[in-house]
């Protein structure tokens, strides 16, 4: 059987940036593996080493720099990797969930898998709709924000926790094929291993262009477009405790006694 | 023109983002004199209806499918009387539930989805504010098309309130059962275990800033020598560092203690939903533009590390080297 795993790039700002037009500034941002496709790296790769005979893909969106991501995903198990992009994306000012769900869905019908597992959103955009968008596209049933998961290779339903609001889990059980939304501390993610990050070098990572999963670039003109970005003003009216550390905890103490928190 | 909105309901009670996701129809509805529609589908409907007609609400429909919510049901309830009624805006809440229907909805119908919104404003067009990179920006997304699905994240509007005189119709939609393809089975309370940290009257929490399990030792001191109880941010429960029962926020726990003392915590959207109600806030973080201090009465903004140590020996305790 193959597990797809969709995992992204992510980009996360610095406390102090400045924006650029309409994104940060490039010089502040670093980039690193989605927090959220990690913990589905992992459960895909848990399956794997469950059972016989699962290949485990991933796919992502993004420019060449995403590879170094990429090697990570194939340092932890991932046998292999497909990564899409070209001018036509390149040149994209907002790539919105239904654009990459799109893409995703192209690549999902080449691969054929039977499960899709993916991070419940990414932590930049934080859109949280591109799992559930392709399970729609690709007639895959779905659940979103699972932090649980009881499935063994060829299953045909896949029992799962999906986390609600307020400590309260609901239970339910998926049909497979199914795409999974994987919420964060659903496993542990491992470490990816010396061996691992050398095995790594010599996966393929297939580069695709639109065209070649026959997609034209229409598919990135969406009826959403990024207009304006900006730190928000900060509202806050909190007291400031100055001074060195022994100083603002000095005050901070004064503070717990004035309250009651601790007497004398 | 109408706007739509679908009510949120579980184990009997409708979630207080029904009522939040009314306050935005109606001001989006009133910005091109429509209608506010909504809808509730599944379980006691009709009671459900009563306590969603309040002032402004025009319509309230009712589509009787299933007890609690299944995502394949409201799928199709959704799609239905989206086509019956064709709203320009389709409203859902950002909540987990949410998450798991409203882009199958969006694409299904064809329609641009726009989720988590924090604000909303309608002239020619629509403009939709949402936060990015972990609240640290804001963005302006402007939606060009004549109709468009919008989840709304829990908490940003006030909720609807006083009496209505909606007229409230019954919705009959013929389910396609080969298409529910997943079956709720239970629910479950996690987090019980030895302490209730929303008995607690002073909670010392700690989030990612404490960035080793080893360093825990640290705070545990502060909570001991304060007497308060120990809780957490997500990152913590994840790493199974702490268990499940210590963690505030929108998938932990709602806490309201006298004095919340946050070390180390940003102040993330989700876990801000669990603490927001404490009546005093403490926040030492060195990040200055930290969430955090949007909510806090109090602030350090130096190293938890330097902090902290001060803090327990300006009780007499002593700090654990770490």
């Amino acid at each position: 059987m193959k597990i797809l795993v969709t995992v992204a790039e992510v980009a996360e700002v610095e406390d102090d940036f400045e924006v650029d037009g309409l994104a940060v500034d490039d010089r502040y941002l670093t980039y690193d593996l989605n927090e959220w496709d990690d913990y589905a790296v992992e459960a895909a790769v848990q399956i794997q080493e469950a059972g016989e005979d699962v290949e485990v893909v991933s796919v992502t969106v993004g420019p060449e720099r995403a590879d170094e991501t990429i090697r990570m995903a194939l340092a932890k198990g991932v046998d292999r990797a497909i990564r899409v992009w070209d001018d036509d994306l390149a040149g994209t000012e907002y790539l919105d969930s239904a654009t990459k769900a799109e893409i995703l869905a192209a690549v999902a019908e080449e691969e054929d898998p039977d499960l899709v597992l993916t991070g419940v959103q990414s932590g930049d955009s934080a859109f949280g709709a591109t799992g559930v968008s392709l399970a729609e596209r690709i007639g895959f049933e779905w659940a979103a924000v699972v932090n649980d998961l009881d499935y063994a290779a060829g299953d045909d339903e896949a029992s799962v926790r999906r986390e609600l609001e307020g400590g309260v889990e609901e239970l339910t059980d998926v049909e497979t094929p199914a795409v999974l939304t994987i919420q964060t501390g659903i496993n542990d993610p491992r470490y990816a291993s010396l061996r691992g990050i050398r095995q790594a070098q010599s996966k393929e990572i297939a580069p695709k262009k639109l065209a070649d999963l026959g997609l034209d670039a229409d598919v990135t003109e969406g009826a959403v477009s990024l207009t304006e970005l900006y730190e928000p003003e900060t509202v806050s009216d909190a007291t400031v405790y100055e001074g060195s550390p022994e100083e603002t905890a000095g005050q901070l103490a004064d503070l717990l006694r004035d309250k009651g928190v601790v007497e004398g | 023109m109408t706007v739509l909105g679908i009510a949120e309901h579980r184990r009997g009670d409708l979630r207080d983002v029904s009522f939040e996701l009314a306050s935005v129809g109606r001001e989006l509805a009133d910005a091109t004199d429509s209608e506010l529609h909504l809808a509730v589908i599944g379980g006691e409907v009709e009671a459900f209806a009563d306590d969603l007609d309040r002032e402004g609400v025009d319509v309230i429909h009712t589509i009787d499918e299933g007890e609690e919510f299944n995502h394949d049901i409201y799928v199709q309830a959704v799609e239905a009387l989206h086509d019956d009624l064709s709203p320009d805006v389709l409203l859902m809440p950002h909540s987990v539930n949410g998450l798991d229907y409203a882009p199958a909805v969006a694409s299904r119908l064809s329609l641009p989805l726009v989720t988590d919104a924090i604000g909303v404003e309608r002239d020619d067009g629509l403009a939709v504010t949402r936060e990015m990179y972990g609240s640290k920006v804001e963005t302006v997304v402007d939606v060009d098309a004549d109709r468009v699905a919008l989840t709304v994240r829990p908490g940003e509007w006030p909720p609807v309130e006083g009496t209505g005189d909606a007229d409230v119709s019954a919705f009959a939609v013929d389910i396609d059962e080969s298409q529910v393809r997943s079956t709720v089975t239970g629910f479950e309370e996690v987090g019980g275990g030895d302490v209730d940290i929303t008995d607690a009257d002073v909670l010392v929490s700690v989030g990612r800033g404490i960035e080793e399990e080893e360093n825990l030792a640290l705070v545990e001191a502060l909570a001991d020598t304060l007497g308060a109880t120990l809780s957490s941010s997500r990152p913590i429960v994840d790493n199974g560092w702490l268990p499940k029962n210590r963690q505030v926020g929108q998938s932990g726990k709602v806490v309201t203690p006298d004095v919340y003392i946050a070390i180390g915590i940003s102040g993330a959207v989700q876990h801000v939903a669990g603490m927001k109600g404490a009546e005093t806030i403490v926040a030492i973080n060195d990040d200055p533009s930290a969430p955090i201090y949007d909510l806090a009465d109090y602030g350090i903004v130096d190293d938890l590390f330097d902090v902290v140590p001060a803090l327990i020996e300006e009780f007499g305790g002593e700090p654990p080297e770490i």
